[in-house]
């Protein structure tokens, strides 16, 4: 009785995320097509593809990995690997927590202060891609944290007994066999960061724009800001189009799950602890 | 007299959370012998060890003094390389511990870590000390394999080429055959009486009757003191004190 009443809860956790994954399926699948995916918007939007927007998002996930990847798997190995357990340190650990917690519309803010306005970047792929980095960063690096530690302390004191330093440990021994869980960490981060609207607002996306982004200084469309768009912003709006538009953001950012997925499940087979 | 293998001078060691601790050790390890440290847990056999090689700097100490002198340096100085001393004075756990490589790499991984980048004396280096740990015959076919693919007793043998592979002076063994078979024991003891003559070494016997057995010097451990010291097996036989015999004969322990 009781079980049956768990296994019925647990079913229904899983009725949302389904519905709305079908319901998008069934009402985009009719506009997904090659052209939809290849071609510039026509017609203020209303006709044409969402190529731009595909690069635009793609570019921006790059370019938060370029940033947020070296800093936080390298602020993760210092955490895990070298921190004391200090003052500095639990300053260290709040400040990551409370970052996660940050709303992402204030992320936007922080990045037109810092990146577009203080440092001239404009609106641009590089103030945008660092404002997600900022973003992503609390994930990246208690993912990396979290994935250190489960590598048992005894290899790190035999490595030590072999005569590594401890650095060598870290790269030879620990980092590897980390990697799987770091790397599942770092993709499910960087997933957010494709499907997030509100830090592009102020840093880097473009309402419209006629040809893609010539370089990292260039202003982008993406797309959960172009979904935004022609939901709100643009009158006569086909519908089809803007279903097939959320479902091409759905299968990109469910797709970048499903590797991180794979790579977990492979990672637990081959593990030898 | 030969020069002593080891020479511990009044160690000293505390850790921070007061658990096990080591009041005023003196004591020398002879060369070319099997120096057996035994006694009831938590005498301090293993923080002997672990200062020994400085693996203690691993650890939160509240005191660490005294001297620990090898080829008359204080392996307690600042200045001592750990990396190098590590090489030197190599140590086998009680539990095999297989890194998570290969056979062939679980060889070659102090020897990287050394510098060593010539892959045919890499290669030479581990089947010479497969051979030493008698593993050769049973793995040389399947190098690549997962480590922990072997058996207990063959985890431990390759636990043992893995210090070998580094040309150790001092090999310390801190109940290296507690979680093997009989079969698997009578190897790990049979190395150690093969290779006497070339290396020096450290046991922490599992039982009375492997010190007993295994013993050239024998040191019996209370509570972070040394209770007694001997050259041969006449400890075993006529122990000084009287907590020595009690132990020896099973009335605690």
């Amino acid at each position: 009785m009781g079980f049956n009443l768990v296994r019925l809860i647990a079913l229904l956790t899983v009725l949302p995320i389904l519905g709305i994954v079908v319901y998008i399926i069934v009402q985009g699948a009719g506009s997904l097509s090659l052209q939809f995916l290849t071609q510039m918007p026509t017609n203020g939007m209303r006709s044409g593809g969402i190529f731009p927007a595909i690069v635009g998002t793609f570019y921006l996930t790059i370019g938060t990995a370029v940033f947020a990847v070296p800093l936080g798997v390298a602020a993760g190995i210092y955490i895990s690997e070298y921190a004391k357990d200090s003052l500095w340190t639990r300053l260290i650990r709040i400040a990551i927590i409370s970052l996660a917690g940050v709303p992402s519309v204030v992320y936007g803010l922080f990045g037109l202060g810092l990146f577009v306005i203080f440092l001239h970047f404009g609106t641009s792929i590089l103030a945008a891609s660092l404002t997600l980095s900022i973003m992503t960063l609390p994930v990246i690096i208690s993912t990396t944290e979290e994935a250190l530690r489960s590598v048992p302390a005894r290899f790190r004191i035999v490595g030590r007994s072999l005569g590594a330093t401890q650095w060598q440990t870290i790269r030879k021994l620990i980092l590897p066999q980390a990697l799987p869980g770091i790397i599942t960490g770092v993709i499910l981060g960087l997933e957010r960061a494709a499907g997030e609207t509100a830090p592009l607002l102020f840093t880097g996306a473009a309402f419209f724009l006629p040809r893609l982004p010539s370089s990292i200084l260039s202003a982008t469309m993406a797309l959960p800001y172009h979904i935004f768009v022609i939901s709100t912003q643009v009158p006569g709006m086909p519908v089809q189009i803007q279903y097939g538009t959320v479902m091409v953001l759905l299968i990109y950012v469910l797709g970048m799950n499903l590797i991180a997925t794979l790579i977990r499940n492979k990672s637990r087979k081959n593990r030898q602890w | 007299m030969s020069e002593k293998a080891l020479i511990l001078r009044n160690l000293r060691v505390q850790y921070m959370d007061g658990m096990e601790s080591l009041h005023g050790i003196t004591l020398d390890v002879e060369p070319n012998a099997i120096n057996v440290f035994f006694g009831p847990a938590g005498g301090g056999k293993s923080t002997i060890l672990r200062t020994i090689n400085r693996l203690i700097d691993l650890d939160d100490l509240k005191q660490l003094e005294g001297e620990i002198l090898f080829h008359g340096k204080n392996l307690l100085d600042a200045d001592v390389d750990v990396t190098a001393l590590r090489r030197k004075i190599g140590v086998v756990f009680s539990r095999p511990i297989p890194l998570p490589l290969s056979i062939y790499q679980n060889v070659t991984f102090g020897l990287e870590a050394a510098g060593e980048k010539d892959k045919k004396k890499m290669d030479q280096q581990v089947e010479k000390a497969l051979k030493q740990a008698t593993l050769w015959d049973e793995v040389y076919d399947r190098l690549q394999e997962p480590a922990n693919t072997l058996s207990g007793g063959q985890q431990q043998r390759l636990c043992l080429a893995r210090v070998m592979a580094l040309e150790p002076e001092i090999i310390m063994l801190d109940e290296p055959t507690s979680a093997l078979d009989p079969i698997a024991t009578a190897k790990i003891e049979q190395f150690m009486q093969d290779t006497k003559e070339k290396y020096t070494f450290i046991l922490v016997p599992n039982n009375v009757s492997q010190a007993a057995r295994m013993a050239d010097t024998a040191a019996f451990f209370l509570q972070g003191e040394l209770i007694e010291y001997g050259v041969g097996k006449s400890i075993f036989v006529t122990p000084k004190d009287k907590r020595t015999q009690d132990y020896i004969e099973g009335r605690f322990g």
